[in-house]
């Protein structure tokens, strides 16, 4: 498959997107708070949020579809709140695969071009198989998308908004309802496809490893609130409180309940963690604070400990394969733990094993859940990251 | 901030709202209008304010012809409405046999009304008529001029005979929306015949279920020109309906004031017998929703 | 407890001709008494129906399905002591959840008692115990999907349980659970469980064995490790894992007992064959240095932070027989050194978890002497 080679009919720019305030609110029902939103011409935007966070009343405010009950929206300096999104350059994907369903494939994918009036009849033509070609779905232009199966429909879909060349594009969760092989192959396609520049992107999942494996930035939400815009990798690695962490963590970001002691952080009544922070740092002298690790920070020991890694015993409550990696569920004293691992690794239910809590790769919450202190490793990792992308 | 909406759509739809002003609002305004009135004669008016509601609702014949329509619209649900069910039920599933029983099931509900009421006036005929003499036949003495119960039987058969397929019609659609899963896991749980249409297809036809009874009460209550024209109201009353009642006071009496004031009445009543079966319909209809995510399968 | 045996075929269709007209083509498959296993696949692929061929909704066009010896295949499901759970909870919405868990055993006429004492040892297995009362309508869908398996659950005489994609419509922080109390089950009751799903997170988990399937044949059955280290098929090396195995095509130089094979500047001793692919996953491949037999020239075209993982793309540079561009994955630890986009590096893709592929996509078993070379 070809990458990155994109021809347009007409030069599209893509939109800087400002929001400022934007907030929506139904009746009584806050449907979104108030936020603010800037992005860049021909960046990928993930949204990232559980199912109900309001991802969607999010991109129907961007698209233009819904009005915000208060806020302002600004496209490239000019302001469109209240605009009608058909004056607006908008392309929008759908996780139920939607096309036209009386017309075949190619008049589907030619219908934004044949709209805009601005190509002729043979030129129309070539653009449908050029784009076709890219996403894969050439020796289906004459049929209609009800004879093709769920992972070609999105293509269909796919083509079409990528016809119209709009200078924002925006997806709604477009995987989710496919096989999970057919999602991964499709992600790939989406990074590759994107990365021309030509649109900006917002892309909505409630998969954090769909962030990671896009890229570009990402935009944390929750519960109707947007709790905090970066690059993915800064968000990933320094998620300023413990919702973010929460939201952006699959599995599950482990939290232990803490308290900052003058020779290390206390865990549970039994454990300390060979970790020394600044008391005047943090708040309320310390107490009450959240101790957070990733499942892939965490290591079931075998052999003698590297030092400063603190040793707790646990017992297997289940193994998940997930074919390339094995999450392991674990009941502690300090309450239930998953541990990644990669490879398959079979576990029976009830094995004893000891699980290392490693002081470098640690975050520290505060009572609020803000975040107080990141490991250090993180952030010359997100910085790595940025330099290569 | 800028009104998205668009207003010229107004202009669209302004057509259409002086046709329903003119064929529906206005002529229901005037209705109100004779309601409160005395017409002694067209030049001669008199506003009587309430007085025809309150001699309406206190007239014999009025309340006679209620309870008959009420008995006659009770007992079309009470037939109409299981032998609706078992008819969808005995139709074939797919295939062309499918299309072919809909089509001959549908047949009947295509006739105009007034013609369904002369093919029952002919068909009950003991001299020309198939049923008529076939009774006779047997030895019945059936007349439906003559004998009320007979008139009134008559009247049913037609009703049934007309409107059930509605009823089969919309119960087998709603018997096509279940999934195949629950006929299987039925199945395996070793239901029988019974067990499945009791706690499978009863409770899945329950929202097209209260359509159908709503439409089948709301047409019944108003039914004028099939007993019309197969009886006539007779004999004597036995199968005047309230609509035919309401006809006679109004044009054949030329009383318009109280037939205006009870058609008044009785758009009220079918208005919030509708109401009140709607908002049961709602809460049923959200209540037994299928608690799935967003999540479907390829 | 079952032992289910199956030499069958399936179409849908009257005449069958060539092989595409076959749901699931002629296979011989035995489920062993009290084994988990999983029928893992992308879509249309036949597993629902070989689901179906076993609990008795389709009857197989061809063959016979025996339950312990015993033919079964003209039984209808009611007869085989099977249990079914479907994509989307089926629940008898009138009846309360202990209503629901008691209706298979009143059908079949056992006394009050019995009744209710096996609902109540389900509805403990289940913590369902609390809602025994409730409408079952009024339920979120994995409680919903409890009744469901309790239903199946409640006959002491059922002997196997399959599942279709049962956990479609469950959200993601409960599905864990359910797949945990699956697996809670299985150890307790040591019932025969069928599962069928697209995804193999859960199939992995679920099963002790699980069968690869595509097309309407059955590819690869084995355990998740021997599906992980040792794919028999290019698919199964493709569809396992996420991402999925690496393919590289070689080229055989010379066609002896000990041909040496050329796959751009990596060489390997193998058994000889025509086209072949060489397969590695990305957990295993390794960066080393340029010019070493076994390592690949490569330029890496893109990185990912996924986390606890780096995630690289890299392109081959050197282009072996076929001039199709070759991508490749590696995954590698956290904590390791990432080079930078764009840079050529060395990636090792000969290593004791490498595999080969015939022309057939079969994989080859490589004898001792191959083994030692690499």
């Amino acid at each position: 498959m070809k990458i990155g080679v994109r021809c347009k009919p007409h030069d599209s720019i893509a939109m800087q997107l400002r929001l400022e305030q934007v907030s929506r609110q139904e009746g009584a029902e806050v449907h979104l708070y108030p936020f603010n939103l800037l992005l860049e011409p021909g960046s990928l935007t993930v949204l990232l949020g559980a199912t109900q966070a309001g991802k969607t009343s999010m991109l129907r405010v961007l698209a233009g579809l819904d009005v915000p009950s208060k806020g302002s929206i600004w496209v490239d300096g000019r302001d469109v709140t209240g605009m009608a999104v058909r004056l607006r350059d908008v392309a929008m994907v759908y996780q139920q695969f939607i096309n036209y369903p009386s017309m075949t494939v190619a008049q589907n994918i030619a219908s934004p071009l044949k709209l805009s009036g601005r190509l002729e009849a043979t030129a129309i033509d070539r653009r449908v198989r050029e784009i076709a070609q890219r996403l894969q779905i050439e020796p289906f232009l004459n049929r209609l998308p009800a004879a093709l199966s769920g992972g070609q429909q999105q293509r269909v879909a796919l083509a079409r908004a990528l016809a119209k060349s709009a200078s924002l594009m925006l997806l709604d969760e477009p995987l989710v309802n496919l096989d999970y092989k057919l999602r991964e192959e499709l992600r790939d396609e989406f990074a590759t496809l994107f990365s021309g520049g030509g649109s900006t992107v917002v892309y909505a999942t409630t998969e954090p490893a769909e962030a990671l494996l896009l890229g570009g930035y990402t935009a944390v939400i929750d519960a109707g609130e947007l709790l905090q815009y970066g690059p993915t990798a800064d968000v990933f690695h320094q998620p300023k409180s413990i919702r973010v962490a929460r939201a952006f963590s699959d599995p599950p970001i482990n939290l232990i309940p803490a308290e900052a002691l003058t020779d290390g952080v206390g865990l549970g009544r039994d454990y300390v963690l060979n970790l020394r922070i600044p008391l005047d740092r943090l708040p309320a002298g310390g107490r009450g604070l959240m101790l957070g690790i990733r499942a892939g920070a965490l290591d079931l020991l075998a052999q003698p400990l590297k030092s400063g890694v603190l040793a707790v015993p646990a017992k297997v409550a289940l193994a998940e394969v997930s074919g390339s990696d094995t999450y392991i569920h674990l009941e502690t004293p300090l309450g239930n733990l998953v541990v990644q691992r990669t490879g398959v690794h079979p576990f029976d239910l009830g094995d004893s094993v000891t699980v290392g809590i490693d002081p470098a790769e640690v975050y520290l919450f505060d009572a609020h859940g803000d975040l107080v202190f990141a490991p250090e490793r993180a952030a010359r990792r997100a910085a790595l990251t940025r330099r290569t992308h | 901030m800028l009104k998205p909406v668009n207003q010229k759509a107004w202009w669209l739809v302004l057509p259409v709202i002086i046709c329903v002003a003119f064929s529906a609002i206005l002529p229901l305004m005037t209705v109100v209008n004779y309601s409160v009135q005395d017409i002694i004669s067209p030049e001669r008016r008199v506003f009587v304010g309430t007085e025809w509601f309150v001699s309406v609702l206190r007239d014999e014949d009025l309340h006679a012809a209620m309870l008959r329509q009420l008995a006659y619209s009770f007992a079309v649900l009470a037939i109409e409405v299981p032998l609706g069910i078992a008819l969808a039920l005995a139709m074939p599933a797919d295939g062309w046999r499918a299309s072919a029983t809909l089509v001959l099931v549908a047949l009947s509900l295509l006739i105009p009304w007034n013609v369904v009421g002369t093919i029952w006036q002919i068909f009950g005929r003991s001299d020309i008529g198939l049923l008529g003499a076939a009774l006779l036949a047997i030895g019945l003495d059936y007349s439906y001029t003559g004998n009320s119960t007979h008139a009134w039987l008559t009247v049913l058969a037609m009703d049934v005979w007309h409107w059930t397929p509605l009823v089969a019609l919309l119960c087998y659609a709603g018997l096509r929306a279940i999934p195949e899963a629950f006929y299987q896991a039925a199945r395996i749980d070793g239901a029988s015949r019974l067990a499945v249409f009791r706690y499978i297809q009863l409770p899945k036809l329950r929202g097209v279920l209260m359509i159908a009874v709503l439409l089948r009460f709301m047409d019944s209550f108003m039914i004028y020109t099939e007993p019309f024209v197969l009886t006539g109201g007779g004999p004597g009353n036995a199968t005047t309906f309230l609509s035919q009642y309401l006809t006679q006071k109004a044009v054949g009496q030329f009383d318009l004031g109280p037939a205006a004031a009870f058609s008044l009445i009785y758009f009220l009543i079918i208005l919030l017998f509708c109401f009140v079966l709607y908002n049961w319909m709602q809460r049923v209809g959200t209540a037994s929703a299928p608690a799935t995510g967003d999540r479907g399968s390829a | 407890m079952a032992r289910i045996q199956l030499d069958i075929a399936h179409s849908y269709r009257a005449n069958p001709q060539q092989e595409a007209d076959y749901a699931l083509l002629p296979l011989r498959q035995t489920f062993e008494d009290g084994g988990a296993y999983a029928l893992l696949g992308p879509s249309g692929c036949g597993k629902t129906t070989m689901l179906n061929i076993i609990s008795g909704l389709v009857n197989p066009s061809q063959g016979t399905v025996r339950f312990d010896e015993r033919d079964v295949t003209q039984l209808a499901p009611q007869q085989r002591n099977i249990a079914q759970v479907f994509q989307f909870p089926v629940v008898y919405d009138t009846m309360t959840v202990a209503q629901n868990l008691a209706f298979p055993l009143r059908n079949r006429g056992m006394n009050e008692a019995g009744v209710r004492a096996r609902v109540s040892v389900i509805a403990e297995m289940l913590d369902l115990s609390g809602q025994l009362d409730q409408r079952a309508a009024g339920l979120s869908a994995d409680q919903k999907q409890k009744i469901s398996l309790g239903r199946g659950l409640v006959r002491e005489d059922v002997g196997a349980v399959l599942f279709d994609e049962p956990l479609t419509v469950i959200d993601p922080h409960l599905k864990w659970q359910l797949r945990r109390k699956l697996k809670e089950i299985h150890r307790e009751l040591r019932l025969t469980l069928i599962y069928v799903t697209h995804d193999q997170v859960e199939a992995l988990t679920f099963a002790d064995s699980v069968l690869v399937m595509a097309r309407g044949r059955v590819v690869q059955s084995g355990s998740p490790s021997d599906l992980f280290e040792r794919p028999a098929h290019r698919f199964v090396g493709h569809f396992i894992g996420s991402p999925g195995m690496n393919f590289v095509p070689i080229q055989l130089l010379k066609s002896t007992s000990g041909a040496r094979v050329q796959g751009g500047a990596a060489v390997a001793t193998i058994v000889p064959s025509q086209t072949m692919t060489l397969g590695i996953r990305p957990e295993y491949l390794r960066l080393g240095p340029i010019d070493e037999p076994g390592v690949l020239r490569a330029r890496i075209s893109r990185i990912q932070d996924l986390g606890s993982s780096w995630l690289l793309s890299a392109r081959v540079d050197s282009q072996p027989a076929g001039g199709e561009e070759c991508l490749l994955r590696v995954r590698l630890e956290r904590s390791s050194a990432v080079p930078a986009e764009d840079e050529v590096v060395g990636l090792r893709i000969l290593g004791p978890h490498t595999c080969f592929y015939d022309a057939q996509d079969q994989r080859i078993a490589p004898d001792q002497e191959g083994a030692a070379r690499c």
